[in-house]
């Protein structure tokens, strides 16, 4: 079960730099060519593991293994790109249970400087 | 540019074997076995290998882009896995990506509602994404 009181909370992340290493690799999966900025999914490869930190951290007591991805979307507001110091906020937006699993929607703010470049949304399914 | 509400788009096709679930393992940083090891994810009670859900909707949103121009042109996208894309050793397996135009906004902006399959079977539900045509 996860911890009730985490459900509305807000977890601020440390900044990571995006490298362009990073962006190429992803676009290189993809197929594409222009490296310039990052592919609209890119942000997962931030937001994901910082939902990981926040959820399964022990005032929250998830485990990982349980977990299914069950839906995600992007709002992208700007493109990362290479350079970027981006800062992602996670918070645990909403909370469901249905057949015995749990359904949480943990939503990432990235932020670039002071500006919000991304919002997503991980709809993650702790299997029972 | 004028669109309408209802056209279809080409179709077109990925493929995905185990060597790109590896490259998309290392280039996310998403190493779950279940995407690598087969051993380990039919253990698990998967038929075997499947790719990450994040991949087939990155190679999906890349079809989105593709069709408006670049990255840049996409502006929301969103999707439900529903069904994993189930990866057999020494395989290429497709994903058959196409979209219908959904809807039109005021801003230019159109909805394309996106349909994914692979081996003839959807593998995601609800995908849309609101993209601006270059």
């Amino acid at each position: 079960m996860i911890q009730p009181d985490a459900i509305g909370r807000t977890f601020k992340g440390a900044e990571v730099t995006i490298s362009q290493n990073e962006i190429d690799a992803f676009c290189a999966v993809l197929g594409e060519k222009n490296t310039s900025i990052a592919p609209p999914t890119f942000s997962i490869r931030i937001s994901l593991d910082q939902s990981q930190a926040v959820l399964t951290s022990p005032e929250v007591g998830v485990n990982w293994d349980r977990i299914v991805h069950g839906d995600q979307k992007f709002e992208i507001h700007q493109p990362l790109k290479a350079g970027d110091v981006v800062r992602c906020d996670s918070t645990l937006e909403g909370y469901k249970q249905m057949a015995g699993n749990e359904f949480v929607t943990a939503r990432s703010d990235l932020y670039v400087g002071e500006k919000l470049a991304v919002t997503n949304w991980s709809t993650l399914v702790v299997r029972a | 540019m004028t669109f309408e509400v209802g056209t279809q788009l080409p179709e077109q096709v990925f493929y995905v074997d185990r060597a790109l679930l590896k490259q998309y393992a290392d280039a996310s940083g998403d190493q779950n076995p279940i995407h690598q090891n087969e051993e380990f994810a039919k253990s698990v009670g998967l038929p075997n290998v499947i790719a990450h859900g994040m991949l087939t909707m990155g190679l999906v949103g890349q079809y989105a882009a593709n069709w408006a121009g670049g990255s840049a042109q996409v502006k929301e996208y969103s999707a439900r896995f529903t069904k994993p894309v189930i990866v057999p050793a020494d395989e290429k397996v497709d994903l058959t990506v196409s979209a219908t135009i959904g809807e039109v906004f005021e801003d230019g902006s159109v909805r394309l509602d996106l349909n994914a399959t692979s081996a003839g079977v959807k593998v995601l539900g609800m995908a849309r994404a609101r993209v601006i045509k270059a």
